[in-house]
């Protein structure tokens, strides 16, 4: 269903638009039945002369299993959608596999800021780099995410993915994602953080292996590190 | 007054209306007669309404024709559209829902139908209604003062409403919050009304088996307000110390925790969704047994059902903070309670669809209201599934399609059924019939063009259109789906011209409209055993009751209704 839309992307978009699809099958099937019985009732009973409305208590055992079935099925069926709910769930949320990269995600008023750490695979280095609205990373490549917010709450949403996280100002929160496809997509606040929400998306680029490599030593500020600062910011304002 | 007069006495009971004259203010300002004061409650309800609507109308336009000048409101800047969405969802909350479908059908509603005189506590619901005017007009203020209305979405999380400096509305933040927080002790003075006046004022012989559903419902959603409302005046206060004395409850730089007031405004603000649904469910009860001709399926199951989901309803409030940063182990018990609440509500649904068998319907304009709820609200209920699905609520959460999802659920709630109760009870409360024709037209030009609002709004959010922004044509993956906004907005056009049908329809009923009479739909409940409209005081003497309230067709009998107070 949402797949027609947006193409899935990571890992794991593919439980979510399973258990998405599940609950549409599912639940649509009752609807559509409920529904059904409902309009035919209308025409069926509608007010006829000389026809007069039967008297049904609804209280004996036998009439009120017109209720109970019905409930025990929506029961079962409810035991289903929590079991790939849960599923997908633990998969995005509760699951963290090792990570192969770290990138920090900090959101503000109204603008991203996403920091790598660099050819050295360490943060607060000379080589991070800080990327602003605009996300380079690899695909097949799993990374950590470091949510974190400057001011107030915004919502780190990338709907290729299926991920979507709340950003808490004094907290540091970390989820994962494993691209499986290149392209360039959208990135979106989904939490209202004043006037400029409606301006504050950023870019995803996913490159392949090789590109992201090559962005990577081009972007990085590796080749300032052995530098004194005083060059290096000389070096950055030629730039 | 209702403590004065013992029931049981007939000779002390005096027509209110014979004892004095009264002045214009005694009899429509001042008055402490519950019909006068559900009537205050429904038109400032409606008026209030017609704000909430003009602010749909201002957003929609704006997402539809994204910089151009909205006649009638100039251009929508990103603060202002912020202020409209927040103000439209707290307007047709706090201010539409609750005060017309608890306040206005509670007030007309349980007295008469219980068969007394008044509520119990007269000055106190006076003193309610007042209130809550005083807070409608510390709301509508807001608009109006420096840097304007609050725009931090009707949810209001701090830091964004805590501080000025991040939501740039200084005195907007604290008038919305100080609003919100008379409205609650408005509801909180109401509902003490209702409970006591139910449990104690009933006519001799109502049983609480006896008590007609709509009634127990309005009872039941003043508990749940009151059990849950304590926590949100608590982080109301907090806010607003936050926002003027400089504390920091919701300041994670001096210690404090935002995400605090997510779950003191959701502890709240999921049992409210069944406080304004019950009453609905309740109205619509009292619709489909009328006109179906029949004895409503399983009173007792719907009476349990509805206890157990206001029980149910407290355990569910964090699936609105899915991904708010709570323990996301926290999510699976929460995915948990969320789905167990479907059944209940499925139940209620079933017991409906159960009572039309076997009836003798006929679709009457309260009837056709009445069964666009059970309809409508069934699609409200069905994709909420979606969303107490934790895994598919990451996808979910904060797109149009919750937008889709909520609007499915609180407008047949708040407009559907305050339509449904409106045109059914309008004979009592005016006297004349309502013109069915014109009842008709606008019942069918409200809700074709409804459905053509929101079930776009839910291919949108599938889309991954993200909720709250002003201008969609800005990023890449959604600018393509600007046609379907406009058709939108057309459609939403389309529907508030046909309210113009309403407001005529009851002007022209209520000046010339066919006289009602006592009982115009062959009622068993006692507010048809009354005048209409019923005098001050109700009935010249109080009615006693034999039976249930839904004694519709029973065999042997040679009318097809059974009312209540008839000994046999």
């Amino acid at each position: 269903m949402v797949s027609y839309f947006i193409q899935p992307l990571s890992t794991y978009a593919g439980d979510i638009d399973f258990i998405i699809d599940l609950i549409f099958w599912l639940v649509g099937f009752w609807f559509v039945l409920s529904e059904g019985v409902f309009f035919w009732l209308i025409v069926r009973y509608r007010k006829k002369e000389g026809v007069p409305a039967e008297y049904i208590t609804g209280e004996t055992p036998e009439q009120k299993r017109w209720i109970t079935i019905p409930h025990f099925l929506v029961l079962f069926c409810d035991i289903f959608i929590l079991y790939y709910a849960i599923v997908a769930w633990y998969e995005v949320k509760q699951n963290l596999p090792p990570a192969e990269a770290t990138i920090r995600v900090i959101s503000q008023q109204w603008a991203w800021t996403f920091v790598h750490e660099g050819p050295d695979g360490k943060f607060d280095t000379a080589d991070d780099i800080t990327e602003m609205n605009e996300l380079h990373i690899s695909v097949d490549k799993l990374y950590h995410y470091k949510l974190s917010a400057l001011d107030v709450m915004h919502s780190f949403s990338v709907p290729v993915f299926r991920l979507k996280q709340d950003a808490i100002p004094g907290r540091i929160i970390t989820g994962w994602w494993e691209a499986t496809g290149t392209g360039e997509y959208s990135i979106q606040c989904a939490e209202i953080c004043g006037i400029g929400h409606g301006l504050m998306g950023a870019r995803i680029f996913i490159d392949t292996p090789e590109q992201h490599a090559a962005w990577i030593a081009d972007h990085s500020s590796i080749k300032y590190a052995a530098l004194t600062p005083s060059q290096s910011a000389q070096q950055s304002v030629k730039e | 007054m209702a403590e004065s007069i013992p029931h049981d006495v007939d000779a002390a009971h005096v027509d209110h209306g014979d004892h004095h004259e009264q002045t214009f203010w005694q009899k429509y300002v001042f008055s402490t007669d519950h019909k006068m004061i559900a009537m205050q409650y429904m038109f400032t309800g409606m008026a209030m309404g017609l704000i909430g609507a003009f602010m749909a109308y201002a957003f929609r336009m704006q997402l539809a024709f994204p910089g151009d000048s909205v006649p009638g409101f100039g251009i929508v800047t990103p603060a202002n559209y912020n202020a409209l969405v927040t103000n439209h969802g707290t307007i047709m909350i706090f201010w539409v829902a609750m005060p017309v479908l608890i306040a206005a059908f509670g007030n007309f509603l349980i007295p008469l139908m219980i068969g007394c005189d008044d509520m119990v506590f007269p000055k106190i619901n006076r003193l309610s209604y007042q209130i809550f005017l005083l807070s409608a007009v510390v709301l509508v203020a807001s608009f109006f003062v420096e840097g304007g209305g609050f725009g931090g979405a009707w949810t209001a999380y701090p830091p964004l409403s805590a501080k000025p400096i991040y939501n740039l509305t200084p005195l907007g933040c604290t008038m919305w919050v100080i609003a919100v927080g008379l409205e609650f002790v408005a509801f909180l003075l109401g509902g003490i009304n209702f409970i006591t006046t139910t449990m104690n004022a009933r006519a001799p012989g109502m049983k609480l088996y006896d008590i007609p559903i709509v009634v127990w419902m309005i009872v039941i959603a003043s508990i749940l307000f009151m059990l849950s409302v304590g926590p949100l005046i608590a982080g109301a206060i907090m806010l607003v110390f936050d926002q003027t004395l400089g504390t920091a409850f919701f300041d994670p730089d001096k210690g404090g925790d935002p995400v605090l007031w997510q779950h003191l405004f959701w502890f709240f603000g999921h049992p409210e969704v069944y406080v304004v649904l019950l009453p609905a469910i309740g109205i619509t009860a009292e619709i489909i047994t009328v006109f179906s001709r029949k004895k409503l399926f399983a009173y007792k199951t719907v009476l349990h059902t509805a206890f157990g989901t206001g029980v149910l309803s407290f355990t569910v409030w964090a699936h609105h903070q899915f991904i708010s940063g709570i323990d996301p182990r926290m999510a699976n018990v929460f995915t948990v309670t969320t789905l167990l609440i479907s059944i209940p509500i499925a139940e209620m649904m079933f017991v409906y669809i159960a009572t039309l068998y076997g009836g003798s319907i006929t679709l009457t304009t309260p009837m056709l209201w009445a069964l666009a709820f059970i309809a409508e609200f069934l699609i409200g209920g069905v994709t909420g599934i979606f969303l107490g699905a934790s895994g598919a609520d990451i996808y979910f959460h904060d797109t149009y399609f919750v937008l889709a999802h909520f609007h499915y659920t609180f407008y047949p709630i708040a407009v559907i059924g305050t339509f449904a109760g409106f045109t059914f009870w309008f004979p009592k409360m005016f006297g004349k019939m309502m013109n069915d024709t014109l009842g008709k037209i606008h019942f069918w030009g409200t809700i074709i063009p409804f459905n053509l609002i929101f079930i776009p709004l839910f291919v949108l959010g599938a889309a991954g259109q993200h909720r709250r922004i002003y201008d969609y044509t800005g990023f890449p993956e959604l600018a393509k789906y600007q046609d379907v906004r406009v058709f939108v907005t057309v459609a939403l056009l389309v529907m508030l011209a046909f309210q113009l049908v309403f407001f005529y329809n009851c002007f022209i009923s209520w000046r010339s409209g066919k006289k009602a009479g006592n009982n115009p739909w062959d009622s068993c409940t006692l507010e048809w055993t009354t005048s209409s409209p019923p005098g001050h005081g109700n009935w010249k003497e109080l009615p006693t009751v034999y039976r249930g309230p839904y004694e519709y067709s029973t065999p042997g009998r040679e009318k097809d209704f059974w009312p209540q107070n008839e000994p046999n």
